[in-house]
């Protein structure tokens, strides 16, 4: 675990969130080591979605609590918790209305910190050419805006990365590349991130620990290696055995 | 031709004023409105339909129904002119500004507003940075299309007695003067297009993030409502005297006939025509008119609500004490002449039918078609002939008063409502039917003037030797020179010929 300003500790403690009757999450602890690549897994309805947005607050919980570095993310106004926290989404959310690079200066700007060097420096992070800086969003491509996405929610330096079907909309090979530029970001910044995916070969691939949900609950939580060993009960194992399944059907062909 | 586009740029720019001061008031209005609305369903819903509740409301009507609102609330709020104007069209524009800047919030892309919300937007940061520069676009159309009503629909302030382009067109369609209403409509259009032209050029820029060629469009307009409101400026020192005129050609020739008269005293004189009838009186008594003309039977059966029909020198002086008494005005004498309703055909016809009075009507009436002014079917003359006579006639069906007489003349009506001093009685070879029952009381022509020019002895006396010295004779030849066909005179050219007949 890296230990110099790592990302922080992520703590949920019998969180709780219901639409109606029916509960979304269901009592969920959890505890998340600063630094760590974590993927929440499940099938849709899962919960895991909802579990992912009671950190930022976008979604508040009925009962139970969610701690950062030991303090309840409840304790301070939503904005000023927001804005120390990247938040990455399938739909991207780029500012129609702003160029790429007012797009990703904006959190700075909200923050009171204009920084138009950092702004630029972000695009080269993310892979991207400083061409794009001044186009508008809806003349990238769907790799390119959700580049984008990703250099808005890291201009700020959070410490944490939270992302929920980040790579979902993307063509394979835009979302292989962009996986590997994430993962790399995240050791680069030393990022605790918490990635929502219901595709068991990016969690696998991608993250040192993979929390399967479902029904609003905790099914495994267990390193990517052990999954593959065939621990972690049968819903883990019904969701592993897509991948491995394809896998073994590619090798055949290709004997 | 020239004379009525001469016109045009004073009344446009009062025009452009009320419009302009419409649009922003509904703008100061709509937009805190329309984006609480966004956010709540349920007073969105409530809003809305408000609105659209209001459109429905023909917009002369609105206009016409805050002169008695805000006679109730009184207090010195003028109830004529410029606020009941500047309300209605308020109103009116607030729909499309509204429905637009709702419909463009509820219509934003979620994502947008959740990535908002993630990079930790306040609320509103969130309005000021996403949801309004996102908006802007369909919040604009609305607003043009709000600048496009309220500028078709201020014509029509001209009957609350607000000086607009309305002033040309309804003198215009009252004296079949089609270049005073060709005039007014080509004004109203041209300043339509123009403040239409400038904020689509303003959308466009802001589309294209060109700010200062948005900005620019819209100093342009600023400046042409500032260049608008100048002579309001200027004119800060003396008050100018107001006359009064109904919507009618007798009504205009007599208010240029008086204000003629006070310019020759030395006052400065405005004239507020196409005031509505019931507006009239109500103006002339809160001090909005100086003065102006009515008749006898108007206010003895829509103001004092009488129903008798006494000789006409004890109802003159009964209305004098009355208006003295409850609203303060003065009568300062009749002019000499009636202009009562009279029943009227085509000579031939009644002659063949072998009608003279109203009492030889009742018994064809079964078989006529009935042509009244527009107002005749609800006013309480109507109900106090039909006292007298029990008149029942196939149909009856309002027309304006110069298509009534059209109406006659065509053999669409055959008996019409007429007016006795009405130059086409005579000029049409009309039949004017007697009343032997006395149901209709006496109209004499009556100068009425305001309290607050009651102890002005210069005021009355320019206007006294107007007095008892205008025959029905002249006062019918005068309004005929303004209402026939050929040879039309405009009604301050008539005013003048009128008090060279008369000797003034």
């Amino acid at each position: 675990m890296p230990a110099l300003s790592s990302g922080p500790t992520v703590v949920f403690e019998q969180v709780g969130k219901r639409y109606g009757d029916a509960a979304a999450i269901d009592g969920v602890s959890l505890s998340i080591a600063g630094g760590t690549f974590v993927a929440l897994v499940g099938a849709s309805g899962s919960g895991k979605s909802t579990l992912l947005k009671t950190v930022n607050r976008l979604v508040t919980p009925d009962h139970g609590r969610v701690l950062l570095d030991g303090c309840d993310v409840a304790g301070e106004p939503a904005p000023a918790l927001r804005r120390r926290i990247g938040y990455v989404f399938q739909d991207v959310g780029l500012f129609p209305h702003l160029s790429v690079a007012e797009n990703i200066a904006l959190p700075l700007r909200l923050a009171g910190t204009p920084d138009a060097a950092r702004a630029a420096a972000m695009l080269d992070l993310v892979g991207l050419p400083p061409t794009v800086a001044t186009r508008m969003p809806a003349e990238l491509s769907g790799g390119q805006r959700q580049r984008v996405g990703v250099a808005r929610a890291l201009v700020t330096r959070p410490g944490l990365l939270l992302m929920d079907e980040p790579f979902g909309a993307l063509d394979p090979v835009t979302r292989e590349s962009l996986a590997g530029a994430v993962k790399r970001l995240h050791d680069e910044l030393a990022l605790t991130t918490i990635m929502v995916t219901h595709d068991m070969t990016e969690a696998l691939l991608l993250a040192e620990r993979a929390i399967v949900m479902a029904g609003g609950q905790v099914a495994a939580d267990e390193p990517p290696a052990a999954l593959l060993r065939g621990e972690g009960g049968s819903a883990a194992q019904a969701l592993v055995a897509v991948p491995r399944g394809q896998a073994a059907r590619l090798a055949a062909l290709s004997t | 031709m020239n004379e009525a586009f001469a016109r045009v740029p004073a009344l446009a720019a009062q025009h452009l004023l009320l419009a302009m001061a419409a649009l922003a008031l509904a703008l100061v209005i709509g937009v805190p409105v329309a984006i609480r609305a966004a956010r709540a369903p349920r007073l969105a819903g409530t809003v809305l339909g408000f609105a659209s509740l209001v459109q429905t409301i023909p917009s002369l009507a609105l206009l016409a129904l805050f002169y008695p609102v805000l006679l109730w609330i009184g207090h010195g709020v003028p109830a004529l002119g410029f606020l009941p104007a500047l309300l209605a069209l308020t109103l009116y524009a607030l729909l499309p500004i509204v429905r637009n800047i709702v419909t463009g919030l509820r219509g934003l892309d979620p994502a947008v507003l959740e990535a908002a919300d993630g990079i930790g937007m306040t609320r509103a940061q969130k309005l000021r940075l996403v949801e309004l520069p996102l908006v802007l676009p369909i919040a604009m159309a609305g607003v043009r299309t709000a600048a496009v009503w309220t500028i078709g629909a201020a014509t029509l302030s001209t009957t609350v007695g607000q000086p607009s382009l309305g002033d040309l067109i309804f003198a215009g369609l009252q004296t079949q003067a089609w270049t005073l209403v060709i005039a007014g409509c080509v004004g109203a259009a041209g300043l339509a297009l123009g403040v239409d032209l400038l904020l689509g050029a303003a959308e466009r820029a802001a589309g294209e993030r060109r700010w200062k060629r948005a900005g620019a469009a819209l100093l342009l307009l600023g400046l042409a409502v500032a260049a608008a409101s100048v002579p309001l400026w200027r004119s800060g020192g003396e008050r100018r005297i107001v006359v009064g005129a109904k919507n009618f050609s007798e009504q205009y020739i007599l208010a240029r006939l008086i204000g003629d008269r006070l310019s020759r005293a030395g006052y400065a004189v405005t004239y507020r025509d196409g005031l509505g009838s019931a507006v009239a009186f109500g103006a002339v008594a809160g001090g909005e008119v100086d003065v102006y003309v009515d008749y006898a039977g108007t206010l003895w059966t829509a103001e004092m609500h009488r129903s008798d029909t006494p000789p006409r020198a004890d109802q003159l002086s009964a209305i004098a004490d009355w208006v003295q008494k409850s609203r303060g005005v003065t009568l300062l004498g009749a002019l000499g002449f009636e202009n009562a309703y009279a029943f009227a055909m085509r000579g031939d016809d009644a002659q063949r039918r072998g009608i003279a009075t109203l009492d030889d009507l009742v018994r064809v009436a079964p078989q006529l078609r009935f042509g009244a002014d527009l107002e005749f079917l609800d006013r309480p003359e109507w109900a106090a002939i039909r006292r007298g006579y029990p008149l029942r006639f196939a149909n009856a069906t309002p027309y304006a008063p110069t298509f009534m007489y059209r109406a006659l003349e065509s053999r669409r009506a055959d008996v019409i409502s007429a007016f006795s001093s009405d130059g086409r009685i005579a000029a049409d070879r009309l039949t004017v039917l007697g009343d032997p029952r006395h149901a209709i009381p006496g109209y004499d022509a009556i100068v009425l003037v305001a309290p607050s020019r009651r102890e002005d002895a210069r005021f009355r006396d320019a206007l006294r030797p107007l007095i008892g010295r205008i025959p029905v004779a002249a006062m019918r030849e005068a309004n005929y020179r303004v209402d026939r066909d050929r040879d039309k005179q405009s009604p301050e050219a008539a005013a003048r010929w009128l008090a060279a007949r008369v000797g003034l």
